[in-house]
Order: structure tokens, then sequence, then C-alpha cells
């Protein structure tokens, strides 16, 4: 019988949630790291076995964790007490050094800081961790302050792929209120050379050659914040998601609207439609139904929490304008909690499940594609990052 | 042999319990202290002190015989008694967040 595993980030430590099919009954398995922010675990396609996590504090910096028996134990990769001899250089799991060398292109040293002025990049945090869909030791990282890493080796050494900070627009990037992050990475399944991200506060990239070079994808976006409505960069893009059947149609939840893109993000058209407000975090896709999507309406900007404290998932069958309220076992009164943006993810059992986490520490499921739900923990640190795998 | 007190998340990090011993070579200072800690413990690397600057962590002190060492600099000589081994050094985290 199949299994379901849901990897769950939060403030304080990391949670694995498991259950069979039925979903019904979970065993939860945690902390791991307690006392630690956890921005982001997740699951190796190739092997489920083997999952990353990014694990992170203001006092000690960036750790980056692996575990190869489904998160049952962890290790820094190479950081192993006593080193095999002619292993990779031990402690540099949590080594990320933004590629300055002239032979990848000119050195970018600055980008915009909240002032207008130019500020340097500086490494903060691992908020993404995006393992390839083939081959277990290779893992993409999206850092703060923005850019793209790629381990080869299990996480042990990292390099960054500088051609996205450098194709020219990197100076024009700022940060958002929540920092200069790369936070979405998506694979595309069909084209091993394509890779989308995105980043809060430049936009959607997208490079056709295995990450050598990148091009803006932002098109048909529109910031009110922007006064050029045609501006390539600036766009403060919250989360991106594809259907893996169809990896050419994009969904985006930008700080502001809900909007689609039928052409791997060469344009964006906003399909926010009937929804009670079009600022959110997450969006998701059905695992069965490519035009089945989720949003989570949050207030305003100001105001990180559900409109009338009615916490509301909406779902549209139609890939976008038309809308459902789901709220069949979420709170509908007294709810000031936020879903961020990496906090939402889907089952691929046949009923497809929906997944999502708090800042209030609860972690919603629906085993019924989101007609219901119901609290698998409620009590959990404030939830960062929620993922799902889906077991044999 | 220096001894070491770690923060608990370090301690559990490094996977020790109670005091690190490190046998130093050469003059007792901070960075060999470091030095011999991050050899003996690589998943301490980066959090003590940055990867590429070195630089101490901005909310972590060093303490020892009941004096702030944190802006000692890195080469200064450690106090006689934690060279001996008499007292440890401490790598103390800034009381600090929720």
């Amino acid at each position: 019988m199949s299994k379901v595993r849901v990897l769950v980030g939060t403030r304080k430590g990391a949670f694995v949630l498991t259950s069979d099919a039925k979903r019904e009954r979970w065993e939860v398995s945690g902390p791991h790291f307690a006392g630690w922010e956890i921005y982001h675990v997740k699951g190796s396609p190739a092997d489920p076995n083997r999952l990353y996590a990014s694990q992170c504090s203001g006092w000690f910096g960036q750790i980056i964790q692996r575990s190869n028996d489904g998160g049952n134990t962890w290790e820094a990769p190479g950081g192993e007490t006593t080193p095999a001899p002619g292993s990779m250089p031990a402690g540099a799991s949590n080594k990320f050094v933004y590629d300055t060398s002239p032979e990848t292109g000119k050195p970018i040293t600055t980008h915009q800081w909240y002032d207008g002025t130019q500020h340097p990049w500086e490494f903060k945090r691992v908020w993404h961790l995006e393992p390839s869909l083939t081959d277990p030791d290779t893992v993409y990282a999206g850092v703060e302050d923005a850019a793209l890493f790629r381990s080869t080796d299990g996480g042990q050494t990292w390099q960054e792929l500088a051609g996205l900070r450098g194709h020219g627009s990197g100076p024009r990037w700022q940060p958002g209120a929540g920092g200069m992050c790369l936070h979405t990475i998506l694979l595309d399944p069909s084209d091993p050379g394509r890779i989308f991200i995105a980043i809060s506060a430049a936009g959607a990239f997208r490079s056709d050659d295995t990450g050598k070079t990148w091009r803006p994808i932002n098109r048909g976006l529109k910031s009110e914040y922007i006064p050029d409505p045609t501006a390539e960069v600036g766009h403060c893009v919250h989360r991106i998601a594809m259907h893996r059947s169809r990896p050419g149609v994009l969904f985006m939840q930008k700080h502001w609207d809900v909007l689609r893109s039928d052409n791997a993000g060469d344009l964006w058209q906003e399909v926010s439609g009937n929804l009670p407000t079009d600022f959110g975090f997450v969006i998701d896709v059905h695992a069965h139904e490519p035009e089945t999507i989720y949003v989570v309406p949050i207030k305003s900007d100001s105001e990180h929490f559900p409109p009338d404290g009615k916490l509301r998932v909406y779902r549209s069958r139609t890939g976008g304008n038309e809308w459902e309220a789901l709220t069949k076992g979420l709170p509908q009164r007294d709810c000031y909690v936020n879903v961020l943006r990496d906090a939402m993810a889907v089952d691929s059992l046949d009923s497809c499940g929906v997944y999502f986490g708090t800042t209030g520490g609860q972690v919603y499921a629906s085993t019924d594609a989101g007609d219901s739900w119901t609290p698998i923990v409620r009590d959990l640190p404030g939830v960062l990052s929620v993922e799902v795998q889906t077991l044999p | 042999m220096i001894r070491v007190i770690l923060p608990a998340h370090l301690r559990t990090l490094a996977r020790v319990d109670g005091e690190v011993k490190l046998d130093v070579e050469g003059q007792a200072t901070q960075r060999s202290v470091l030095d011999a800690l991050e050899a003996c413990y690589p998943m301490l690397r980066g959090t003590i002190r940055d990867q590429v600057t070195q630089q101490r962590r901005p909310f972590l002190r060093f303490f020892a015989c009941e004096e702030d060492l944190s802006h000692e600099l890195p080469d200064a000589p450690l106090p006689d008694a934690v060279a001996s081994g008499a007292e440890p050094l401490l790598i103390i985290g800034a009381i600090a967040g929720g």
C-alpha cells in the first residue's frame, strides 16, 4: 500500500509526518534540528529516501543536512568527524560563495538596496532546495541574497550558476520585505535544460541551457510600485507552480495578482477573477488535473492574514479566473495566520491530497482535492515549508 | 590540552557532550583553537566564524577567565589558564531572538 510522507520545515525544527494511503492516522517525527529554523526539506524524486534540509540560525548561520533513510537519521554532508581520504573538502557543505571570477562573466558585486543605493551581495541563508529529477546527488539551492547554486556531490560542495546574476539586470534587483531571496526552482521534466526560478523582488527567470544563461520572463506582470509598466525586473513574485504533464504552463502568485502563462513565461495574464483578494504567497496545481489550481488569499501586503478571519483555500478548476472557496474543516472565525510561499504541496494518490502549513503551526490536509480539510498537527512552531512525498 | 565549551546547538551539531578537548600546536590563540576545533569537527565550519572572511559571527562571543575576549585579535595569545587547560574557552551565543 502506498504511503505519504509530509516534510515540514518550521521556525524551530523539522517534522516528518507519515501515513498510509488512507491519510487518516499520522505519525509525527520530530523536532529534527530542534531550535533551528528549517526553511525547506525536500526529497529526491530519483531516490525518495534521500532528503535535503536547509537548517539555519541567526547565531550559527547556514547548515545543509542530508538523510539517506527518509528522515530517520541526518548528516551534514562532508561534515563527518573523520573524513575519508580523498573525500570532498570537509565542512564545505554550508559554504556558499558567490562566483565573481572573470571566467564566468563580469563580477557582480552589488544589487539595489531598500533606499535605492547599491549594496554588496551577502549570503544569508538557503530558502529552497530542489533535488534533480534524475540524480539523487544533484540538488539546486535558492539562496538569499538571491542566487542559484548547484551541488553534484550530494550537497558536499556548491557552485553558483553565475549566469543568473550575470545576465545584466542584477544591479537592479532589490529585496522584498522578507529579504532578496531566490525561493522557487522548477525543473522541467520534459526538457533537462530548462529551469525556472523566481526571486523576490526581481521576478521570474528561465534558463534553457541547464542554468548557463538566463532571461527574465516577466512580460505581462504589472506592479503598482514600479512606474514602468514594461519593467523587465523588479516584480515581487511570491511563487510559481507547474504541472509536470504541461511544463510550459506556469501559474504565479505575485505580491498582488494571480497569473498564468501558456508559453513558459514569455507572457503572463492575470487570472485573479473572483478571488476576495489576490494577495497571497502559495500556489499549487492538482496532481492529476493540470487546470485545477489552489491559492490561499491573504488580506493585503500590510495585513498578512486571511480576510475576515476566515481561513479559506480557493480552488479554480479552469486554470484561473473562476474560483471557489474551500472552507470545510478550516477555521471560519478569528483566524489570523499566514500561509508562506513554500508551505503548500500535493500528493499524487488517486484522490489528490493537498497540504498546507500555517504560521500558527497547523498543518492541514485534504484527501479529496480540497473539498474538506483536517489538521494533521495543530501546534507546531510556525510553518515555513511543506513538501509531500508519495511513496510506493 | 585546550578545553572549549560550545553552545548547546553546536554541541548537538558536532555530536558531543560536555566540553571539547583539543590538542593545539604552537601558541594558543583564537585562530589556532578554532582551526583545531574545525579540523576535528568539520561540521562546525562556518558556524562560529564566516567560511570566507573568517570573522566571528556577530551573535557569538568568546569568554575565558571571566573576561570577554571577543574583540581580541585572532592571533593574540589566549590567557595562560586557557593554554594550560586550567580554564575553558567559552563560546557563547548572544541572548537574542525568540
